[in-house]
């Protein structure tokens, strides 16, 4: 039953078949680190660090194959798919696949993992758990990069559930933390009430087209007769069926990327150790929603009538994203945690690449999550060494001047933080660009437009307050412990992402847009004139006003209040502190899913518990008395009517049978009796049926 | 061969007898070798089956009974019924590995332990209406000794409820049954010749719930499963491994068995309404759990919650459907006989309590490490995620419900979500919680007998098992679709289509 087929020419040097290597190899790491002692420490670093490196080299090669394009607008693709079982007639299916996206995705998860396994061997070299912390991390990396190379929903799925397990996992990996424990459990939860979307989407998409393989030799769900298929068909509110699934798919992701309203774990979740927020919950997991929507993206565009309005399902993307956008960078104005202000920051950007995808498509989306990816793991690793560096502080108001005693953290999250901000030339400049001219373009609306500009920035206004709080003014925290620099382990890694974050953007500037002609099919060239040509221009300086105006208004504000050697209140709070107070009350959408969801779920449970005890129990406890009652009944008679030494030598063997006897409390004899009355009116309804 | 699983276990019980009392270990070792014995006979004729290439119903066994009322001891087997017995004998062993500790009357308990296994195996491979009901009743009274003596708090109780809602219910059975014999005006209780007789709808429209009912009480099917989680929490361990891993399926292949087959119209008329008491089942048990103190309330109403699944499975009406309820009642019996050993065994036998509020200050990870990391993964199984039995199974049973009742699935999927709530709440409560500040346990923590080897061999047992039919359900399904297909099961396809 194992069946191959390849989209392009005989001549490619990378067989899809072997690409569940590079998820395995990771797996196989976890499986052995979890069975070594724990005292062995090197060995499970190693293992994962060695595994990942090799899952990377791998990746390479697939990358390097998924270059030569087939023809002229065409996607390089190749799948391979085999049974998992069969059902009656029909069967599930699983395939892997190796398309620009996924390629893109393999060399940026092992590259990126494989830094932040190389910085957790430093970062947590203290840790009693040591080796299971790296056990978890490999599983961790199994399962995304399984996710990643899935040619069927199914296996997709799976992968995506597996992904949720490590994070859970490893979010609750300091569990002795109440608040660590309890994060991880509002992470798995939160994010599997999105699932139940996605898990419906797939149901009802096997149930319509009969196969979860998205390409299969024009059989996929993903090809084009599935979706004239799916078109054709109305759900419901004259809402097209590929539009339906669309949208129960965009709740799984809504979920796993911590899109509003399911954004309220993503924060939480920073209780786990830095190196998984950086990997996790910044980098590859969070950016899964994007990628699950990219992967199926046909579906979101399908449609049959006018095709210069968006579908329905991309408008929701957009809108969500857009809403997320803003709504968590309002949010990180007002935290004083170090990492839950860049935990606010990543739910931003990923409504960033929400709103590149329900706008531009898949490339302008892919570029930003690509470039989020390198800039956001290195400030979370800068965060990690911020942290590390002053005595396991998050709070940025007791941190201050550390640029004097952590030079090189310094530098690198400045990089960072001038990426994510969109400062021109750096990496996040052209990825948020490119997103802002398509929102400028899109038909739909141009809210979202407006939205993203504000989100923007909004970005550059507090990753300012941040820096300066963190980097510049006086050193407000403890006095006799000055910060020190981190090892080399922690600090080589920066290094690397720093250059990253740089030059990543000059794969899709509009001179010269490779990273979209890659992904689409489409050879360009390099063009110098279409940098000035037009709206392009404009745009770019637009963004690059945005960007520069946060920047300039947070200096202004915060520079003067970071240089005090203590702080009291935000300068923000003193301006207002209603509004400062909400948003760093996180605008209280804890407080209302707690008295709202969660206190329904309770009384629910607490009504039916009630039922159980009372009504049902109850029920039983009647029928017993009743028997009892009636078996009372029963041996009156029997004393009576019954010759009574027959009764006493009954009663003689009832007390000879010992324990037996004690137990024997006439249930069994009322059954029969049961049985007899019931065969008796058995009896009489055949006899008078049969008249 | 088959038979002799049945055969082993009657004789095993009997043989346990005439062993010396005192000889504690002897008995238990004896008992290993019978449940052992009993699994080899059922793994032997699976591999049997499917060399021979057999799909639908094989006959082992056919020696007339009661010539006049047409009953014959006849014994054969299908897919489904090699499925289950498989189901038993792994049950079974791992139930003997969790009870080595026993030490009150060991003789008495495994003697009526393998009476209990023997009627389940009888169950599961009687296709004479009789014989099945025999063997279905012979399994429920040694149940009631097992947690009327054995048992733990409010075991009588517990014991009595039990009773009750079994009794009630193959009362029920009983009366359909009968009708049937006697409507079918047939001379034989043979279920072969009795599901082609084509019985009316009016007959069909009550005699259909009757028994589909029946059974179903034994499976948990609300409103009338609160016996379950009384029941599971009173009996000792081993005897609650096979109640919520074995017993409880009794009830389901009854009601597939018997009561769908002999009445696919009355299951046509009736499947909706049934269907809406399996949902309600899988919510309302998964929000009872929630809020449960007592850690083997917990499971026992996960059980309800996991068993709805196999309901819902069966009124769908589909082959993959049915598939997935066949292949949930494996999962359930492997995953809830592991958290059953975890905390009956494991947990309540070292801290002398189940009240998640005072196990919370113990920190059992540190005390009990073994106990957490078996209990982590058999929850991670029991939520049903990917990688573990309960995940295929699920999907199944939703796909085929998704064909049928599309509304009553998206409740159905929210059930699997409160179902990962209450399991967290009881594994952090449970062994992962942090000391209150005030109540500080005793310097250097607190010190537990270590987990035995029977124990450990036992969890891991049962782990594999679930992680196995996880990854390769093709193990189990290669024998279930088949016998979906068989010319029995023909009748509730027709009656679908209607």
């Amino acid at each position: 039953m194992w069946t191959s087929w390849t989209h392009s020419k005989a001549d490619m040097s990378f067989n899809p078949q072997y690409l569940f290597l590079i998820p395995l190899l990771p797996l196989v790491a976890a499986g052995v680190s979890a069975l070594i002692g724990r005292h062995q420490r090197k060995l499970a670093a190693t293992l994962a660090i060695g595994s990942m490196a090799l899952a990377f080299l791998i990746s390479c090669a697939a990358f390097a194959a998924s270059l030569n394009a087939p023809a002229q607008g065409e996607v390089f693709r190749q799948v391979f798919n085999f049974n998992w079982f069969q059902l009656g007639e029909g069967s599930l299916r699983l395939g892997f696949i190796l398309d620009p996206l996924t390629a893109v995705m393999l060399v940026m998860v092992t590259f990126v993992g494989l830094l932040i396994f190389i910085y957790s061997a430093g970062y947590m070299a203290h840790d009693e758990n040591f080796k299971q912390f790296f056990c978890f991390l490999s599983l961790f990396a199994a399962a995304m990069l399984g996710l990643l190379i899935s040619n069927s929903l199914l296996l997709l799925f799976i992968c995506w559930e597996l992904v949720g397990l490590a994070s859970y996992l490893l979010i609750g990996f300091w569990f002795q933390k109440p608040s660590a424990a309890a994060a991880a459990k509002k992470a798995f939860i939160t994010t599997r009430i999105g699932d139940i979307g996605l898990f419906l989407g797939m149901l009802w998409l096997y149930g319509k087209t009969g196969t979860l393989l998205f390409y299969d030799g024009g059989n996929g769900c993903l090809e084009s007769s599935a979706l004239t298929q799916l078109v054709a068909q109305t759900a419901f509110a004259g809402m097209a069926l590929s539009t339906v699934i669309a949208l129960l798919i965009f709740c799984g992701a809504v979920g796993k990327s911590g899109q509003v309203p399911l954004h309220v774990w993503l924060p939480d979740a920073m209780e786990g150790p830095t190196p998984v927020s950086a990997l996790i919950h910044a980098a590859t997991m969070v950016a899964a929603g994007v990628f699950l929507m990219a992967r199926v993206y046909p579906l979101v565009t399908a449609q049959a009538g006018d095709l210069s309005l968006p579908t329905t399902a991309a408008q929701v993307i957009t809108f969500v994203g857009a809403i997320t956008a803003v709504f968590a960078a309002l949010i990180a104005v007002g935290q004083n945690d170090l990492k839950r202000i860049l935990a606010y920051s990543t739910v931003s950007q990923l409504g960033f690449m929400m709103i590149g995808l329900g706008v531009g498509g898949v490339a302008v989306a892919m570029f930003h999550l690509i470039t989020h990816a390198f800039f956001k793991a290195l400030l979370f690793l800068g965060a990690g060494s911020v942290i590390h560096g002053c005595h396991e502080e998050q709070d940025i108001r007791k941190m201050g001047g550390l640029r004097k005693f952590m030079p090189v953290t310094f530098a690198t999250y400045a990089i960072g933080m001038l990426a994510l901000c969109g400062v021109p030339f750096f990496a996040g400049f052209w990825s948020k660009d490119e997103i802002l001219h398509a929102a400028h373009a899109w038909p739909g609306s141009h809210i979202p437009f407006y939205l993203a500009i504000i989100g923007a920035f909004l970005t550059a206004f507090y990753m300012t307050r941040q820096v300066c709080y963190v980097f510049f003014g006086m050193h407000r925290g403890d006095k006799h412990h000055a910060p020190h620099e981190s090892p080399r382990t922690m600090t080589v890694p920066l290094t690397i992402l720093a250059v990253f974050a740089v030059i990543l953007g000059f794969l899709g500037t509009p001179a010269w847009p490779w990273f979209s002609g890659w992904l689409t099919g489409h050879p360009v060239e390099f063009n110098f004139g279409k940098l000035l040509a037009g709206g392009a221009l404009g745009m770019m300086v637009l963004s690059a006003l945005i960007a520069c105006g946060g920047i300039g208004l947070g200096w202004w504000v915060y520079a003067k209040a970071a240089a005090k050697p203590s702080i009291e209140l935000d300068p923000l709070e003193k301006l207002s502190p209603v509004v400062f107070g909400w948003l760093r009350g996180r605008l209280f959408i804890d407080e209302l899913y707690a008295a709202t969801v969660i206190r329904l779920t309770t009384l629910l449970a607490v009504t039916s518990d009630w039922l159980d005890r009372v009504l049902w129990g109850g029920m039983v406890q009647l029928v017993g008395g009743c028997t009892n009652l009636f078996s009372r009944l029963n041996l009156t008679i029997d004393n009576t009517v019954v010759n009574g030494g027959f009764d006493q030598g009954c009663e003689g063997l009832r007390e000879s049978a010992g324990w037996l006897s004690r137990l024997r409390n006439g249930q069994l004899q009322n059954y029969l009796r049961t049985i007899g009355a019931a065969l008796f009116v058995l009896l009489l309804f055949l006899i008078w049926g049969r008249q | 061969m088959l038979a002799w699983t049945i055969y082993i276990s009657f004789l095993g019980a009997a043989a346990l007898v005439f062993l010396p009392r005192e000889n504690a270990r002897l008995i238990r070792w004896v008992s290993l070798v019978i449940a052992l014995a009993g699994l080899l006979c059922g793994v032997a004729a699976i591999c049997q089956y499917q060399t021979n290439g057999s799909s639908g119903v094989v006959e082992i066994l056919n020696i007339p009974w009661i010539k006049d009322l047409g009953i014959s001891f006849y014994l054969a087997a299908d897919g489904i019924s090699l499925t289950l017995v498989l189901l038993t004998g792994i049950a079974a062993v791992c139930g003997v590995l969790f009870s080595w500790n026993i030490e009150h009357r060991v003789k008495e308990f495994f003697a009526f332990y393998f009476a209990l296994i023997g009627g389940v195996y009888g169950v599961f491979l009687s296709f004479d209406l009789f014989l099945l009901f025999v063997f279905y009743e012979i399994a429920i009274v040694p149940k009631y000794f097992l947690i009327a003596i054995w048992g733990s708090k409010r075991r009588e109780y517990g014991a009595m409820k039990l009773a009750i809602y079994s009794f009630v219910g193959s009362a029920m059975v009983l009366i359909g049954i009968i009708a049937a014999y006697i409507v079918s005006g047939s001379s034989s209780f043979n279920l072969l010749e009795l599901a082609s007789y084509p019985f009316s709808e009016t007959f069909q429209a009550w005699a259909f719930p009757l028994v589909f009912i029946g059974f179903a009480i034994l499976a948990g099917l609300w409103p009338f499963h609160t016996w379950a989680p009384m029941g599971h929490s009173a009996a000792p361990t081993a005897a609650s491994m096979l109640l919520a891993g074995v017993v409880m399926k009794l009830g389901a292949y009854g009601a597939l068995r018997v009561a769908m087959t002999l009445f696919p119209l009355g299951l046509e008329r009736w499947h909706n309404e049934i269907a809406l008491l399996a949902v309600i089942g899988i919510v309302y048990g998964a929000t009872v759990a929630l809020i449960q103190r007592d850690f083997k309330f917990v499971i026992g109403y996960s059980s309800v919650s996991h068993m709805g699944f196999v309901l819902l499975g069966l009124m769908t009406l589909t082959q993959i459907g049915l598939s997935g309820a066949v292949l949930q009642m494996f999962s359930h019996g492997i995953i809830a006989g592991l958290l059953f050993g975890v905390v009956g065994r494991m947990v309540y036998e070292r801290a002398h309590t189940r009240d998640l509020d005072e196990l919370q200050p113990m920190n059992l990870s540190k005390a009990l490490p073994f106990a957490a990391v078996t209990f982590v993964i058999a929850s991670a199984a029991s939520m049903g995620l990917p990688g573990f039995s309960g995940f295929v199974a699920e999907l199944q049973v939703l796909i085929g419900a998704w064909q049928t009742f599309p509304g009553l699935t998206i409740i159905a999927a929210a059930g699997i979500v409160i179902g990962a709530a209450f399991m967290l709440r009881a594994l952090i409560k449970a062994f992962f919680a942090e000391n209150e500040p005030g109540k500080t346990q005793p310097a250097g923590g607190l010190h537990f007998e270590a987990i035995s080897i029977p124990e450990r061999v036992g969890a891991v047992v049962l782990l594999t098992t679930t992680v196995a039919i996880g990854l390769w359900p093709k193990l189990l399904l290669d024998l279930i679709n088949p016998a979906l297909n068989s010319p029995l099961m023909q009748p509730l396809w027709k009656g679908a289509a209607l």
